[in-house]
């Protein structure tokens, strides 16, 4: 029986930016067997400090423990579940369609709408970048699949709560 | 203090001085050798072990007799992955030691180099955290922040692995005295006034309440506090292994061990109670079995450090997170006495019951029973010795019939369940505290796995008794395959050594007892000894731990002892001939 609680959590990870930070976080995930649905990292606008987006399936009880364990990592300098407060999150994905001179400006049109960017143009193919939300870039890339997909890459989900959290706050009183 | 110029093997133990080590356990080797050589000129002294598991036990169990970190030091390579299962051991009995390993020099790292292993990735999942130390000048403060993390909070295993060019680089050194920071912890758990009463109004409208005491309660220094708490309260106290001596064996209000080998009635009362206050315990397994039919009719409070260990396995009614003895300390003036008589009599009923059942009842059948030198152990070291087991049969007769009353005075492997354990583990801890008098119970098969460290033993000069539980089998193992593998013994018979000479060979001495009569003066014997002396106790084979809860049934359904009528009708049950 699935608990009704169950449903997709994202966490904002701020970490310190040392090698094998994210093996630790990363290790503690298939340690206590959490599915990692998706994982982001990149720097943040304080040297030394990593932020990393989780997101993975967990009931109430499982995100409680999950936020918990990662506080024990002592490279772990905050952990925000943003699930529960209003949040963005974002996906980037790189797409390579097969596009020659005929149908290139019917492709293109399609991307349009979905504001995607052209970034690469060659004889046989086009590349677009294209960022939202995960939802929005899977609709792109089932109407652009019958051209024909050369190549898909997607960064994972990125999330930032809307208000300040209190981990930010710390850190901009100096605290972290 | 003024800066001088230091190698880094010299840094490395000048900072361990500074941390107050007196002694290390250890194992020399390539890659640590520059340390090795710098130890000749630093006042600590050096255990040399048989084996470098032997070394991270020691660390161990000298960290669990003291309070404070021990410390073990191997090369890279097989010298450090030799520490592994005494690292994991450590860690699930949150045993507060540091590890130190020599590490290949960094410009060969990730090349394959001749003993190199990644240890800080190998030892990633079973250390509270670990460092790799690739400069000189990062060594003292790696240090430094190592014994903090392995002492602080829930006490645990962390490694520093050092590079051979950072051991012989140079540096202006000087010892930074400034205590530790945690980059971390921004967000500190408080307890709210909200908890606090709530978990106070759960106590004061219980009719059938029960402590159950864990390991939290050692490491917290909380026994005094538990004491004056239940002298207040009336409540009684089931103990976890790891619990024991956290609260006095001899009080009238300590049930004594819960669990799947735990004290029927202990098991029976949890099932029964309408609220259990969980003092630093992590509701395991084995103390849980079916955690959906764990005391399904009790509110559940639970005072616990580690936020992760809440809502683990048993979900709780209310959670204080914090160090045990100040959310009990809070705790405690909001919960007023109540009549539990009611309650004590139906506990009292229990134990009657469970009485009858005791081996200790049994009429003299001729044969030696472990629980019988257990007893005359405890007697005879009049409840005072520190015993340190190893794990299986032996360990849970230690439990039953050992009655500790002073917390740090059993030391075993619990979590992890590390057979050879229990050797090692006693001469770290009779080094942590060399006027204890420290007893090894130990079974014939775990004893065989780090005999080698009677050697240590030997050179050492140090005193430690061993009394070898020997009944020719792995007799926990052999016990499950009695009752869940339809008596197929499968590799659980024993040829075992003369344990009594191999004893002798090690210039100690060795002594064989077969008949309950001989157990006084053997153990006489061996206190009086001056070195290290092995008792080969040959006990009935195919004895059984009783009460037994089948692995993941609920702790009622247990398996007890044949009661003593049966006993008498001829077809024993307990009394099996080879």
């Amino acid at each position: 029986m699935t608990d009704p609680s169950m449903r997709a959590r994202t966490f904002v990870v701020l970490v310190e930016d040392r090698p094998g930070v994210l093996d630790r976080v990363a290790s503690l995930f298939r340690r206590r067997v959490y599915n990692i649905e998706s994982l982001a990292v990149g720097h943040t606008d304080r040297p030394g400090v990593s932020h990393i987006t989780i997101v993975m399936n967990a009931d109430d009880r499982t995100a409680r423990l999950v936020e918990a364990n990662l506080y024990k990592l002592v490279n772990v300098l905050e952990v925000e579940d943003v699930s529960n407060v209003p949040s963005v999150t974002r996906d980037l994905a790189l797409i390579k369609v097969r596009a020659g001179h005929e149908r290139r400006s019917e492709v293109m049109q399609i991307a349009e709408v979905f504001r995607a960017r052209v970034v690469d143009v060659s004889p046989d193919a086009l590349i677009f970048e294209i960022t939202g939300t995960e939802d929005k870039i899977n609709r792109l890339v089932e109407v652009l699949r019958p051209f024909g997909i050369l190549g898909l890459a997607r960064t994972g989900r990125v999330a930032m709560a809307r208000e300040q959290t209190p981990a930010e706050e710390l850190a901009h009183e100096g605290v972290v | 203090m003024t800066m001088t110029r230091k190698t880094g093997a010299q840094i490395l133990w000048d900072a361990l001085e500074h941390q107050g080590v007196e002694t290390v356990f250890g194992y020399p080797g390539g890659a640590i050798l520059p340390a090795y050589d710098a130890l000749l000129d630093s006042s600590i002294h050096h255990v040399l072990v048989r084996h470098e598991q032997g070394a991270a036990h020691m660390a161990d169990g000298f960290g669990r007799a003291a309070g404070r970190a021990g410390v073990a030091i191997a090369t890279s390579g097989p010298g450090a992955t030799n520490l592994v299962t005494g690292i994991a051991t450590a860690m699930l009995d949150s045993s507060p030691v540091v590890f130190i390993t020599g590490q290949v020099p960094s410009h060969v790292i990730g090349t394959d180099a001749f003993q190199e292993t990644d240890i800080t990735g190998v030892t990633l999942p079973i250390t509270k955290h670990n460092f790799l130390v690739t400069k000189t000048e990062d060594i003292a403060p790696t240090i430094k922040m190592a014994f903090h993390i392995a002492e602080s909070g829930r006490p645990g295993p962390v490694l520093v692995d050092i590079t051979k060019d950072a051991q012989q680089g140079e540096c202006d050194y000087v010892w930074d005295d400034t205590p530790v920071e945690l980059p971390s912890r921004a967000r500190r758990h408080t307890i709210s006034p909200q908890e606090l009463e709530q978990a106070a109004e759960i106590l004061r409208t219980a009719k059938r309440p029960l402590i159950l005491a864990g390991r939290g309660v050692t490491l917290s220094g909380a026994s005094r506090l538990l004491h004056e708490f239940v002298e207040k309260t009336q409540i009684p106290v089931a103990m976890t292994l790891l619990g024991i001596g956290g609260f006095p064996a001899s009080h009238h209000l300590n049930l004594g061990m819960m669990g799947m080998h735990g004290e029927a009635w202990v098991n029976q009362a949890i099932q029964n109670a309408d609220v259990l206050l969980a003092l630093g315990m992590r509701f395991d397994d084995r103390v849980v079995g079916d955690p959906k039919k764990f005391a399904p009719a009790a509110r559940k409070i639970h005072l616990e450090i580690d936020p992760s260990e809440v809502n683990k396995i048993v979900r709780v009614d209310v959670a204080l997170i914090g160090d045990l003895a100040g959310s009990l300390h809070a705790l405690a003036p909001k919960v007023s006495c109540q009549d539990l008589t009611a309650w004590h009599g139906f506990i009292r009923d229990l134990k009657g019951d469970s009485a009858v059942r005791d081996i200790q009842q049994l009429p003299d059948s001729g044969h030696l029973y472990a629980a019988h030198v257990i007893s005359d152990l405890w007697n005879l070291t009049e409840g005072n010795a520190l015993v340190v087991t190893d794990v299986g049969q032996h360990q849970m007769w230690e439990a039953q019939y050992y009655k500790h009353d002073a917390p740090r005075k059993l030391i075993t492997s619990g979590g992890l369940g590390t057979m050879g354990f229990a050797l090692p583990a006693a001469i770290g801890a009779k080094v942590a505290r060399p006027d204890e008098e420290v007893w090894v119970v130990v079974g014939d098969g775990g004893f065989q796995m780090t005999a080698a460290e009677l050697s240590t033993c030997a050179q050492e000069k140090l005193k430690v008794n061993v009394a070898i539980i020997n009944n020719g089998y792995l007799g926990m193992v052999r016990q499950w395959q009695e009752f869940f593998y339809d008596k197929r013994y499968a590799a659980t018979p024993m040829h075992n050594p003369d344990f009594v000479k191999l004893a002798e060979a090690h210039g100690l001495l060795g002594l064989r007892v077969k008949k309950r009569g001989d157990i006084e003066e053997a153990v006489a014997t061996a206190r009086e000894a001056e070195g290290t002396v092995v008792i080969d106790f040959r006990v009935e084979k195919e004895d059984t731990v009783y009460p037994m809860v089948p692995p993941g049934n609920e702790i009622e359904a247990m398996i007890r002892r044949p009661e003593p009528a049966l006993e008498s009708k001829g077809d024993s049950a307990l009394v099996k001939k080879d």
